[in-house]
């Protein structure tokens, strides 16, 4: 990490001692960051011009671009991964921004944050499958449609896979939203919005104008980056995909996933050249949403100048409101659908329940599934154990050596979750292959580490550093080492923030499905790689119990980061909170 | 320096011997058991259906229970993925311990392995349980008129059928000029999987076959010369049928299994498989109403059969020689054939079997809609692969890009 020098805080004694295994840990993560990534890129670049041995050439002639370009679907591909990308992280922003400025501190709003929070942690492929169940024309919502509008078979209507992304995108936003809208929180708590809100309305402002034009543009300032890496990620998705996007054609990121497995090894340069442009795109998406921002920012001044004081507030508050409930809940009840799936018996349109319950969908597949969840707590305990070591160590080693993570150091920490999986995780297999690594579980569980490692570190980072150093003043005044600062005070006083984070690693990690699959070389089934395996299948009962296992293996750690503290500081009562 | 030749040609012969040296050799059966014993099976299979990855792990039982060996379900999305992942592993010289052990695999596929060396054998033919397999009925020496010199064991029978909801669609369709028709008087009640999936393929394959006038150039490779002749009739009736299509042909069924969704949720009454009892099955799980039966054509449907075979870098070829042998053998076939569990068709040739096995056959209940062998009447042998894979491809560039 990229640290910049100020006043050190800990006496410089303590120092000097935990400095030489300490300085090492940021340059390890940074490695374990980052080197995939690089390496993965030039594994990626290389064959798009040409150069694969393993495929027997070696001419950097460009002919992978050629045959890129001449595929037929090329440019409804590429123009899919663009709207979908912009269009949900616009709405995505959007609704986020609205449910703010309407209602944030009302009871409304705690509302909906509690309902929200948790679907942070629904994995993507679950989230699409329940939206699938759903909005599909022989969906949840059309048998509840179908007496009223006299259906006695689901419409042909284009509605699941759609050529536009319509329900791509919808099910993008859905869990956009709650990540989002926990980034804002954050933001929140460093920027003095109430005050300045309060000064807003003092002034004849209404709720929704004044925030969005007094609070909106620091809290942005602040999630700038996990808005790039919304835009970055809708565009690039693959399992999502696979659910709900178009298939005549694809969109790019599933195509390259397809031309990755063909049999003719030569289709891998052509894969390779369709991660070039991938990257490409998103690059030139993020300009464009950079350019945006300015755009509006001239705009925005324009407006706040105007003194406008709120003639929308009365439309938009609803508005704001139920589209924030309507992603809560479609991801919800989706949820729900996965459920009611895995207990179906025969179960026929347009009928809203199934004839009968049965738990016979578990007990054929409890073999597998058994066996798949082993695999994903495996790979998502190694990695996150991973993780919290190398950022433990960098936070101990930022405040020992009383350096502050700096801005450029934050991109860095960011730039795994800018830059497309599947620009670069195509060519690290390659190179993997190539360098005679068996692929397998060590492979993918450094895979993991790479997307997991600067969640733990976002997730972890504020806590630490909020941490009230004159505790380990009076800590190392009573004789104890900063070892002992660390095992004893912080640490204890810093459980909870701790096991959040060991939560949201393990929730990234069980989500993970690209790095799995392609690094895993097939030998690795996780929860999600068995599921989005099932969707080519379309056993909705199949698919509804290795969806609701692989939601339930991402809540859980959730479930335990709240009742562990509780039970550990049963007789701490101040350390409750 | 005579002995320096020596060497060099002692040297030699050990380096040519040392391969064959350490694969088992199926005409020693008790060395490949003993060898088995503890081994790890990765099996590369297709894994998009319930109801063959329940039979996977029913067979992973048996043999841990009985040879000791440990079978891994290696789910696919495509075959293709495990001859990538061979091809691949040889193109970077990892010749030993590859991560695929036994690859369920027929037509191109088998074809691409053979002649890129990446298989092991011949072995099929040695197995134990090969005395029982009905080699002059069914067509397990041949594969998609490739010649299999025993590098793949068959293990089921497959034959196109038509399924069709009795509900919506009483009647039999005797040929695909009439299922066309029937499509176009009932737009968006059928549609098929989108090639390049196996079965939409199938779909393909199907029309061509009735489409051609003759359809014995179909048995040899495509040529550039004749292809674009020999299939238009096969894009002038897709041209016809699209607009009928399920969504218009704008979305397909992703597979087979897909399309029994469908069905199960009335949005099509007409769907093809590729396994007479695949619709019993799947009445008894719940998956089909039982309002569903199966038909085939007047001029017959195309039939071929499933195989395994083994990479050439397997780390556990005797393990997985047992499970080929266990594949064949009359308790696995009868517990595929059974429609409970997958209603595939046998390999084996029931006068060879012995009568306590016959008998098995004999009491298995076919279920409601698998038409008995008779009516499942001539079955059509696969074209070459060079047709299924340019058919695929071009269907590709003119359906399956929006154009």
């Amino acid at each position: 990490m990229a640290f910049a020098e100020t006043p050190a805080a800990a006496p410089r004694a303590t120092l000097r001692a935990s400095r030489s295994t300490l300085t090492f840990v940021p340059l390890l993560t940074l490695a374990a960051m980052l080197g995939p990534i690089c390496a993965g890129l030039a594994g990626t670049v290389l064959p798009a011009l040409g150069w694969y041995p393993a495929a027997g050439t070696t001419a950097l002639d460009g002919a992978p671009i050629r045959a890129l370009l001449a595929w037929p679907g090329l440019a409804d591909a590429a123009r899919l991964s663009l709207t979908t990308g912009l269009a949900a992280t616009a709405l995505s922003l959007g609704i986020v921004a609205l449910v703010f400025a309407g209602w944030w501190g009302t009871r409304p709003f705690g509302m909906l944050e509690r309902l929200l929070s948790p679907l942070l942690s629904v994995p993507h492929a679950a989230a699409a499958f329940g939206l699938a169940f759903l909005i599909a024309p022989s969906g949840w919502l059309f048998r509840l449609a179908a007496p009223l509008i006299g259906w006695d078979r689901p419409p042909d209507l284009l509605i699941l896979n759609d050529p536009w992304g319509l329900s791509l995108t919808a099910g993008l936003v859905a869990k956009e939203v709650p990540f989002l809208t926990l980034m804002a929180l954050a933001a929140l708590g460093q920027s003095d919005g109430r005050r300045s809100l309060r000064a807003a309305q003092a002034m004849g402002y209404g709720r929704l104008t004044g925030w969005l034009k007094t609070v909106f543009p620091r809290v942005y300032a602040q999630i700038r980056l996990p808005v790039y890496v919304v835009l970055a990620y809708s565009m690039s998705v693959v399992d999502a995909a696979v659910i709900l996007g178009p298939t005549t054609p694809n969109t790019l990121s599933v195509q390259i996933v397809r031309w990755m497995g063909d049999p003719d090894l030569g289709q891998r340069l052509v894969a390779a050249a369709g991660a070039v442009l991938q990257l490409a795109l998103v690059a030139a998406a993020l300009a464009l949403w950079r350019g945006g921002e300015h755009v509006v920012a001239l705009v925005g001044r324009a407006w706040i100048l105007g003194g406008d004081r709120g003639r929308l507030d009365r439309v938009l508050r609803p508005l704001g409101l139920m589209a924030g409930v309507l992603s809560a809940a479609a991801v919800l009840a989706g949820l729900v659908a996965l459920v009611m799936w895995s207990v179906a018996g025969f179960w026929s349109f347009p009928d809203v329940w199934p004839d009968t319950v049965t738990w016979r969908s578990w007990s054929r597949h409890g073999a597998g599934l058994a066996e798949a969840a082993r695999m994903t707590a495996v790979v998502a305990l190694a990695s996150t154990g991973i993780a919290l070591i190398l950022v433990l160590g960098c936070l101990e080693a930022e405040h020992r050596s009383g350096r502050r993570l700096t801005r450029r150091g934050l991109w860095l920490l960011y730039l795994p979750l800018l830059v497309p999986q599947i620009a670069f995780l195509p060519g690290l297999q390659t190179l993997l292959l190539t360098a005679g690594a068996d692929t397998g579980l060590l492979p993918v569980i450094a895979a993991h580490l790479v997307f997991v490692l600067p969640y733990v570190f976002l997730s972890l980072g504020d806590p630490w550093r909020a941490w009230d150093v004159r505790h380990a003043t009076v800590a190392a005044a009573l004789g104890a080492s900063p070892r002992a600062v660390l095992w004893r005070v912080r640490l204890p006083m810093l459980l909870r923030p701790v096991l959040t984070a060991t939560a949201v690693g393990l929730a990234v990690s069980v989500g993970q499905y690209l790095p799995t699959l392609l690094i895993g070389g097939g030998r690795v089934a996780t929860l999600t790689t068995e599921a989005v395996a099932l969707a080519a299948g379309g056993d909705r009962r199949a698919i509804g119990v290795y969806s609701v296992a692989q939601t339930a293996a991402a809540l859980l750690p959730f479930a335990l980061a709240l009742g562990i503290p509780a039970l550990a500081w049963r007789n701490r009562r101040g350390l409750h909170g | 320096m005579r002995s320096l030749a020596t060497t060099c040609a002692a040297l030699a012969l050990t380096a040519a011997a040392l391969p064959a040296l350490a694969d088992p050799d199926p005409a020693d059966w008790d060395a490949v058991l003993d060898e088995a014993r503890g081994q790890t099976v990765y099996w590369s299979a297709w894994g998009g259906s319930t109801a063959t990855n329940d039979f996977i792990a029913w067979a992973g039982d048996r043999l841990k229970e009985e040879y000791g060996v440990t079978v891994e379900h290696v789910k696919l999305a495509d075959t293709a993925d495990a001859v990538t992942r061979v091809l691949s592993e040889k193109q970077a010289g990892q010749d030993a311990d590859g991560a695929v052990d036994l690859i369920w695999i027929n037509g191109p596929n088998f074809k691409a392995m053979k002649e890129a060396d990446l298989l092991f054998g011949p072995f099929a033919e040695q197995l134990p349980n090969w005395q029982y397999v009905d080699v002059d009925g069914k067509t397990v020496q041949t594969d998609f008129t490739v010649p299999t010199e025993g590098y793949e064991a068959p293990w089921a029978m497959a034959q196109v059928v038509f399924m069709h909801d009795t509900d919506d669609l009483p009647e039999r369709l005797p040929n695909m000029g009439a299922i066309l028709d029937w499509a176009q008087a009932n737009p968006g009640r059928f549609t098929y999987p989108q090639p390049p999936d196996f079965l939409g393929t199938t779909f393909l394959k199907q029309v061509l076959l009735e489409a051609v006038e003759n359809p014995e150039v179909l048995m040899h490779p495509a040529s550039d010369a004749d292809y674009d002749a020999v299939v238009a009739p096969l894009w002038d009736y897709l041209d016809e049928l699209t607009p009928a299509l399920w969504r218009s042909g704008r979305a397909y069924p992703a597979s087979g299994p897909a399309q029994l969704q469908l069905i199960a949720d009335d949005e099509i009454d007409l769907a093809i498989s590729f396994s007479p009892g695949e619709a019993s099955t799947a009445i008894a799980d719940f998956r089909l109403p039982d309002t569903v039966r199966t038909f085939v054509l007047d001029k017959g449907t195309l039939g071929n059969a499933s195989f395994v075979a083994i990479p050439y870098n397997s780390g556990s070829k005797a393990g997985a020689m047992v499970l080929a042998n266990f594949l064949m053998s009359p308790v696995a076939q009868v517990h595929a054939q059974d429609p409970e569990v997958l209603g595939y068709g046998t390999v084996l040739d029931m006068d060879k079997l012995p009568d306590a096995d016959r008998a098995e056959f004999d009491a298995l209940e076919l279920g409601v809609a698998t038409l008995s062998p008779d009516e499942l009447g001539e079955v059509r042998p696969e074209p070459h692969p060079s047709w299924t894979t340019r058919i695929a491809e071009d269907w590709q560039s003119r359906y399956g890009t929006g154009q």
